[in-house]
């Protein structure tokens, strides 16, 4: 595969965590590094382990295949394989390459001389995931809390999960986790439909610049954050998002029982309404 | 005035974590919860409760110990007394033990008198002695003809009055708060704190059309396609403030008897939804024919806003448990409330 020109001089060695220059190669364009190899190494066995686990299931239709956690009563214990403990190793593979894959973020931005922005942002989505199968099924005493892995069926265990409080709008971390995910997608929609109106000009006109693009927003809504500013406000927003719905799911359950519309009787009850 | 103000917006700032802080510390429950799984495994088809909360339940619901049977012989208590209707094939020992028991299920402090003239017991002066005595034939159909709800387990008094004269849980049609009327009316009791409805702004009386009369409960289309329903989302608001209800009155979250991929697939629910389903039409039979039918008996006092009569729902035998007192067999001790007095 052809190195582009620019290509050469970003390929440093060293910076790595561990390991010293063990790995400290490419394949072709791509980074292996230790963290490289122990995702692949988790990738793979977690997919054959999915793949194995759909081999015992009834179905291979790829919508219904359902790798569920074990039944509560395994509680904080192993679980026979075909009974939730695959679901149990799948979660230990996916875990692993997550965060491996984090980590190889982390080498790369120290060869390049970059922040850790990349891998912090990274990092909120990991962390989404372990409040999901770890975390919350610790806190609550079964890793049958967990969600099963299944295209339809984590869809049917979260509808089923928030029903368990009855209405799960009236979640208040839920709440700002939507608030956050929708200004997300304006924000990115607002940006990206920005980017590509100023770098497809009409025939015969140049790429606009910076200044063009302030002055579309300054017009349009009377403010621009700028250049800079929407990756930043677009980091906040999308790790907000991460971070408040790990926190909705991490109160339901292990910090209130109760439907979630009852969580607001706080306010019904404050001592300024009339009857 | 820079710093003042930059001070003012951290004090303020400060004050508002602080707020917020107080109410979610304030307001949180915490581990460890129990947890029933109620589906197959990772369906998310799980009860969770705080242990903490579930030991005053307990606490609420124990069983009052049933005064010893009689041997039923001599003779019988519409012989004896005057005015006996329902209870008269009765020996007039369990007579009077039944009277007695009904007493320290009903009315405790208020003894005898609260339903009998002390001067003429067999008068029926006294509102409460005509209402206990419709009560009676009620518990009666309800053990003999409704067993597909109340199974073997059946009702007692105390089912409801816990020791009250009137049962704790009971519904009057609720008109909703005061509002303006015509186009600027509000939309049916909707958009208000509906206590009954989980606290949420459902619908504050969704009792009426279901309770009383015989609406569909069923809102989901059977059909994937638009145009194959005429339901509404009044209609659905209506729906799910009664399941709602149904869910505090028992204790339990939608997924006891849903599965919530679709509400309305019988093979994908549990078997207690057949058992809910009934209840709903037999909380519909007792207030269409038991309690409506009384709404001359009662004085205004106890009559609703409406002035309709009291009325039953979920949470009057329920009362926050998913088997009223836990499934105690406790109408087993008294064979006479088994069977419709003839």
């Amino acid at each position: 595969m052809a190195m582009l020109s620019f290509e050469e001089k970003y390929r440093v060695r060293g910076g790595t965590l561990i390991g010293g220059d063990l790995f400290d190669f490419w394949v072709g364009p791509l980074y292996v590094g230790f963290f490289g190899v122990t995702t692949l190494f988790f990738a793979s066995l977690g997919t054959l382990l999915i793949v194995w686990a759909a081999a015992l299931g009834p179905t291979w239709n790829i919508w219904r295949i359902n790798i569920a956690p074990p039944d509560l009563s395994y509680g904080l214990g192993f679980a026979p394989l075909a009974e939730g403990g695959l679901w149990q190793l799948i979660t230990i593979c996916a875990i692993g390459a997550f965060c491996s894959w984090a980590l190889r973020q982390v080498e790369i931005a120290r060869k390049l001389g970059m922040g850790l922005h990349v891998p912090f942002a990274f990092s909120f989505a990991i962390l989404a995931y372990v409040v999901l199968v770890v975390v919350r099924p610790i806190l609550l005493g079964a890793w049958g809390h967990g969600f099963p892995y299944g295209i339809l069926s984590h869809l049917d265990w979260v509808s089923n999960t928030g029903y368990q409080y009855l209405h799960f709008h009236y979640n208040p971390a839920h709440m700002l986790a939507i608030t956050f995910f929708f200004t997300n997608a304006l924000a990115l929609g607002m940006h990206g439909s920005l980017i590509l109106s100023a770098a497809n000009p009409r025939k015969g006109e140049t790429v606009k610049s910076a200044e063009q693009e302030n002055a579309y927003f300054r017009d349009a809504i009377g403010y621009s954050i700028g250049t800079l500013g929407i990756h930043r406000l677009g980091l906040f927003l999308a790790i907000s998002a991460s971070f408040w719905s790990a926190v909705c799911i991490l109160i339901s359950g292990p910090f209130w029982s109760r439907g979630w519309p009852e969580w607001w009787s706080w306010w019904l009850n404050l001592p300024i309404w009339a009857h | 005035m820079m710093k003042f103000g930059s001070q003012l917006v951290l004090g303020a700032g400060a004050l508002f974590a602080l707020a917020v802080g107080a109410v979610v510390i304030a307001t949180s429950e915490r581990p460890p919860m129990e947890s029933v799984q109620r589906g197959y495994r990772g369906t998310g088809m799980d009860q969770i409760y705080n242990p903490r909360f579930l030991a005053k339940t307990r606490e609420a619901n124990v069983v009052p110990v049933s005064m010893p049977k009689l041997p039923d012989v001599g003779p019988k208590a519409g012989q004896v007394y005057k005015n006996v209707q329902v209870l008269k094939d009765q020996s007039v020992g369990n007579f009077t033990r039944l009277m007695a028991s009904m007493t320290n299920w009903v009315s405790p402090v208020q003894g005898c008198a609260y339903c009998h003239d002390v001067n003429d017991m067999a008068s029926d002066k006294l509102y409460t002695k005509v209402v206990s005595r419709r009560m009676l034939q009620m518990v009666q159909h309800i053990n003999a003809d409704w067993k597909t709800h109340v199974v073997g387990t059946g009702v007692t008094c105390y089912t409801c009055h816990r020791g009250q004269p009137v049962p704790q849980n009971i519904w009057f049609k609720d008109p909703g708060p005061l509002q303006a009327k015509g186009y600027a009316q509000a939309p049916n009791g909707r958009n208000h704190p509906s206590t009954i409805a989980g606290y949420t702004a459902l619908a504050n009386d969704p009792f009426t059309p279901f309770l009383e009369e015989a609406k569909d409960v069923r809102v989901a289309a059977t059909a994937a396609l638009p145009g194959t329903t005429n339901t509404s989302i009044k209609q659905t608001y209506w729906t799910y403030a009664l399941m709602f209800h149904l869910s505090g009155a028992l204790g339990v979250n939608c997924t006891y008897c849903h599965d919530t991929r679709s509400f309305g697939d019988w093979s994908g629910s549990t078997p207690q939804r057949v058992t809910a389903w009934y209840g709903i039409r037999m909380a519909r039979d007792l207030n269409v024919n038991y309690m409506d039918p009384m709404q001359n008996v009662f004085p205004p006092a106890r009559l609703g806003p409406l002035g309709d009569a009291p009325k039953i729902n979920c949470a009057t035998c329920h009362q926050g448990v998913y088997k009223p007192l836990f499934g105690a067999q406790m109408a087993k001790d008294f064979p006479e409330l088994q069977k419709v007095s003839q």
